[in-house]
């Protein structure tokens, strides 16, 4: 407390946010199996349940990136063990359409990861999940809400010098 | 976006405003060791729409669950929200408490701050911050929740039983006395499993086929039960109370029911002498291509081996068998496969396991010597009805002066199986207690630890250890034929690092005993994923809870019985056996089961029916009305999987419990940080 006054206010670490989506059937039962076993993970993950991967609706994903996320984890059962039967093919499918357009968004790929995570590999959610962590703490911030601002700034220079040159035009 | 807002006018009927209780468990220490619950609960307190917000050592039990009965009357809460454990371990138990109270059980959320916070992180700080979070997302989430209701199925009282080992058949008894029908399927050609061919029992010494074979014929005998062996499992459709299932059964080229069992064609067959590697006695026997497992098999029918059958390979036989059955005319070689459909309500799981290859374990020399053993050999050479009529004999006819039982082969090892597989010592010491009783022979036990922890089992360790059986604590190194000494010329030598004495020992040994560990089945995950099961991770079926549900498996109406599960002990397989019978009986004799609600439906102004969501279904639970032209879901069929929700182009579909908003909300506010 006394120091209070000589060391000057350091800056709130950044810490990345991690949003994770997992099915109820495997990954995340794998969650809660890493959880029994005492498997120490990453504290900067925020857990989704739903009940299939094939739920998981790409609304969701970008939602989360718009609404503070750095990353986005999505879990599901080996091809093969779906509790219903195919969800996760079709998650898979999805997923490989999302990529592109988080490409396209200027989203770096490691942000975005779908995991088969089987109930019994608690180890696997402690590995992705420190390895997520790691991975986007390497990228930075995401600030999604920044570099939007960032775009429609450019956006509006471009459309800025457009205008004067339509204005020079008009003069000539 | 409209999900923005919540925290008002979204009460019980729509009408009245939310009014939620939030109850945070310490767990004990569980939660309450890295979660500081009282600063959870406090930051609750300022959440919208929270009424009451409290703090209790063990939410789950009784009095923790009538602190929100008693709120909800008390302080008129239409929202629920218990931060605890995970929602799979005790949802069911609060939304049970919930209902109790008068309020709609899907008015709760639970979100999980022990497997999920305290238990995986270690700096409590942090660790509080992400409980704070996740319970903000879940007071938003249960503010968009609506009143919903499970629907009814009636259940279908038969059941089938896979698997006809000691478990299957005590299951399968148990049901049928209780005077439910029951359906056996068994691959093999006769029930029994691997009990059948023991010839005693630890740590009693009863005899296996005494205690096994009443059984396996009070299942044919038993009216209930209709036995299936030498079928197959080959689909399963359906859901809890309702399974359809269709069964193989491969040709045995004997009519079953015409068969008799009087085995004239067995003797009668072309093949004077029994020429191929008989099954049942682990290839120590022979047999004919016509033959019956063993003499006590059930059914007592015989079949024939195609592979091996003279008229099956090539047409050309003088089908002596044929000859000798006679009138009786059960010789059908024009048999197919044929499928068979069967409806039931539940399923026991009872295939059992298979014993470890002992040829992985190179150094042991099995398959290399003629005189290493696996212990399921030895089990058939001391068996009265085994090939050498219970003679324990080398290949050259000699009864052996020295014999060397290996323990933990294939277990407790890092390059083969992890698992400790729970049986191989105790039936060593059988093993060991029965060479002792059937010849002269010094008996040498090598072990990495004794583990006799059934009951009567370490008397069992002390009598055999009394009776003179030698035991040395070391792993094998080598089984050899290289002898230093003459003494050990023209015999197997055992080397292993005696850890007790402090130095290597060289034991020549007429007989190599190998105790081979347990493993699941080779196709184990094919039935796991025919029966939507789980395995852990060595390949066992997984049960549903270790302590709390231990014969359930994550699908309703599925159950685990025996080693199937994991290695297990034949005291240990029948209660287990008798614990999953237990299970079905709850659902038959209830009548009926309860449907989550989490089903799909499809809000019809909004679909454009443009049939996306069609070839989504895995279930086709989804059509489409051709005249209204939209897509239509039938809730009886729908497992809430919500795959068609997140297809539907329109968000014309919806998940009850997993709706867009309800999601959308709890994704942003887990990721809005804790005030």
């Amino acid at each position: 407390m006394q120091h209070k006054d000589k060391t000057p206010q350091a800056p709130e670490a950044w810490k990345p946010r991690l949003l994770a989506i997992f099915c109820n059937w495997c990954t995340y039962t794998a969650a809660d199996l890493a959880g029994v076993s005492r498997m120490k993970y990453a504290d900067n993950v925020r857990i989704v349940r739903v009940m299939c991967s094939g739920r998981v609706d790409p609304q969701f994903v970008l939602d989360a990136f718009a609404r503070g996320a750095d990353g986005v984890l999505i879990g599901g059962c080996h091809p093969g063990d779906c509790h219903y039967i195919e969800g996760n093919y079709k998650a898979l499918r999805r997923s490989e359409l999302l990529k592109r357009m988080l490409a396209d968004m200027g989203i770096e790929p490691k942000r975005y990861r779908l995991e088969w995570i089987s109930a019994s590999e608690g180890d696997k959610v402690q590995r992705v999940i420190n390895e997520m962590v790691t991975e986007i703490k390497a990228l930075g911030p995401l600030d999604l809400p920044g570099r939007a601002k960032a775009w429609d700034e450019e956006v509006a220079e471009l459309e800025g010098e457009l205008k004067e040159k339509k204005g020079e035009c008009a003069n000539v | 976006m409209s999900h923005h807002k919540h925290g008002n006018n979204q009460g019980n009927g729509g009408s009245e405003p939310v009014r939620v209780g939030v109850y945070t468990c310490y767990c004990g220490s569980n939660i309450a060791a890295m979660v500081d619950v009282e600063a959870v609960a406090k930051f609750a307190e300022k959440l919208p729409g929270v009424v009451v917000s409290r703090a209790y050592k063990y939410m789950c039990s009784d009095p923790g669950q009538e602190l929100i009965a008693q709120d909800i009357k008390e302080h008129k809460l239409n929202r629920i929200v218990v931060a605890a454990c995970s929602p799979l371990l005790h949802e069911h138990t609060f939304r049970t408490a919930t209902g109790r109270a008068g309020l709609n059980p899907y008015f709760l959320h639970m979100v999980s701050i022990r497997e999920h916070a305290s238990w995986v992180h270690d700096d409590k700080a942090n660790s509080t911050e992400k409980a704070k979070e996740i319970l903000q997302g879940a007071v938003a989430r249960v503010a968009l929740h609506k009143a919903l209701e499970k629907a009814k199925v009636p259940v279908n009282p038969d059941v089938l039983v896979v698997g006809g080992g000691i478990a299957g058949i005590h299951a399968a008894l148990t049901l049928a006395n209780a005077n439910k029908k029951v359906i056996l399927v068994e691959r093999d050609a006769t029930i029994g499993g691997h009990m059948a061919k023991f010839d005693k029992t630890f740590p009693t010494l009863d005899c296996a086929a005494c205690i096994l074979t009443p059984k396996m014929s009070a299942v044919r005998a038993h009216p209930n039960i209709t036995l299936k062996t030498w079928a197959e499992v080959t689909k399963v459709e359906g859901y809890v109370g309702n399974f359809k299932v269709q069964i193989k059964q491969k040709p045995r080229y004997i009519n079953e029911d015409l068969c008799v069992g009087c085995m004239e064609c067995i003797k009668a067959c072309v093949f004077k002498e029994p020429k191929f590697s008989d099954e049942f006695n682990q290839g120590l026997g022979k047999r004919k291509p016509v033959y019956i497992p063993f003499p006590q098999a059930v059914p007592p029918v015989v079949l024939v081996d195609p592979a091996t059958c003279l008229k099956l390979k090539t047409g050309k036989c003088k089908q002596t068998c044929v000859e000798a059955c006679g009138e009786r005319k059960a010789f059908d070689f024009e048999q197919k496969e044929t499928f068979e459909e069967v409806q039931v309500g539940t399923v026991i799981v009872a295939t059992g396991f298979k014993t470890f290859d002992a040829g992985r374990q190179a150094l042991y020399g099995y398959g290399v010597y003629p005189e290493v053993y696996t212990a399921l050999e030895i089990e058939r050479l001391i068996n009265a009805s085994g090939p050498t009529g219970g003679h324990l004999v080398t290949k050259k006819g000699e009864a052996p002066k020295s014999v060397a039982i290996i323990h933990c082969v294939g277990s407790r090892d890092e390059h083969t199986n992890k698992w400790c597989s729970r049986v191989c010592c105790m039936y060593s010491l059988k093993l060991a207690h029965m060479i002792k009783a059937h010849t002269t022979a010094q008996v040498y036990n090598f072990y990495i630890d004794m583990r006799a922890a059934g009951k009567g089992y370490e008397e069992f360790y002390n009598r055999v250890l009394e009776e003179g059986v030698q035991f040395i604590r070391g792993r094998v190194a080598e089984v050899t034929d290289w002898a230093m000494t003459p003494d050990e010329e023209g015999r197997l030598v055992v080397r292993a690092e005696d850890t007790l004495a402090g130095f290597v020992r060289r034991i020549p040994a007429d007989m190599v005993v190998l105790a081979t560990g347990l493993e699941p089945h080779k196709d184990a995950q094919d039935v796991r994923r025919m029966f939507n099961m789980s395995c852990s991770g060595e390949g066992f079926f997984l049960e549903r809870h270790p302590k709390l549900a231990p014969v359930n498996t994550p699908t309703d109406g599925i159950f685990l019985a025996g080693a199937c599960q994991g290695p297990k002990d034949i005291p240990d397989t029948v209660a287990q056996a008798g614990a999953a019978a237990a299970e079905a009986l709850a659902l038959i004799d209830r009548g009926h089961v309860e449907i989550e609600p989490n089903t799909a439906y499809v809000v019809e102004e909004e679909c454009s029916g443009c049939k996306t969501c069609l070839s989504m279904c895995p279930y086709t639970a989804i059509t489409r009305d051709e005249v209204k032209k939209k897509a239509v879901i039938n809730p009886a069929m729908c497992k809430g999987c919500g795959t068609c929700v997140a297809a539907c182009p329109s968000g014309s579909i919806r998940q009850n419990l997993f709706e867009d908003e309800q999601v959308l909300v709890e994704i942003e506010e887990v990721l809005t940080r804790a005030a």
